[in-house]
């Protein structure tokens, strides 16, 4: 098995596509988050662990009709100097979603994330290097791994 | 390589800046009919400038669903150019600019 798997691959060396074939790929390159995301999420949670209670405005679907995308937004033009807004789902493999640095830009964020299964979800942002941070549960039917 | 729908539109000196970036954003964790994992490949960076400022930098995971929409806010005027460009995981790149309606 092993042995087709590395035929295989050898076959296709160039293009990512074709290296499907998983010979070449070690589980650390095919799995979600690359080394250095992963510490920005760790890190996220843990600035998220020791926040305050947000006074900005977090948008987000009670039910997400589909897990594969999920609007999610966040309004902190009421604060002043919002350098970072970031998502964390905290039962994603990962759970952060998406950071979001600024620097002349409003505190406004939205974007549609991917939620594996019901979750909380945290919307942490960083204004004046103070931390606060907001949670809505979400509620998935469909998870959005398509697994 | 990946199309950008970039729609930036200025109203009371705010720009708000709409975009769609054509991107499976495929999580790595998915497997395909054989039952091998489809590799990861997604965007992983995404940075956005106002006449020539950077303004947004986000790290984007794999969480972030296909074909990602996004939306932000930048204090502006009609006329400003906005420019929006991702890298993703693979290396891949793209970018879009538009002027502010």
């Amino acid at each position: 098995m092993k042995r087709r798997l590395f035929l295989k691959s050898a076959m296709a060396s160039s293009a990512v596509a074709t290296a499907v074939g998983a010979g070449l790929l070690t589980p650390k390159m095919v799995f979600a988050a690359s080394d250095a995301f992963t510490a920005t999420s760790k890190a996220a949670v843990s600035a998220a662990a020791g926040a305050s209670e947000g006074t900005f405005k977090f948008k987000a679907p009670k039910i997400a009709e589909n897990g594969a995308v999920v609007p999610v937004s966040v309004d902190a033009s009421n604060l002043d100097n919002v350098t970072n807004i970031s998502f964390l789902v905290q039962t994603n493999n990962t759970p952060l979603a998406a950071s979001f640095n600024f620097a002349g830009a409003l505190g406004f964020v939205s974007t549609r994330i991917k939620m594996g299964k019901t979750s909380p979800v945290t919307a942490v942002v960083t204004s004046g290097g103070a931390v606060s941070a907001l949670t809505n549960e979400i509620k998935v039917t469909v998870g959005g791994c398509g697994g | 390589m990946a199309k950008i729908k970039l729609k930036p539109k200025a109203k009371k000196g705010v720009i708000k800046v709409k975009a769609i970036v054509k991107h499976p954003m495929e999580t790595g964790l998915r497997k395909d009919k054989k039952g091998n994992p489809i590799p990861a490949n997604h965007i992983d960076h995404l940075t956005v400038t106002h006449n020539g400022n950077k303004v947004v930098d986000a790290d984007i995971g794999a969480a972030v669903s296909k074909d990602p929409y996004f939306q932000f806010q930048v204090p502006g005027a009609k006329g400003d150019e906005i420019t929006l460009a991702y890298k993703d995981n693979n290396g891949g790149t793209g970018s879009a600019t538009a002027k502010s309606k």
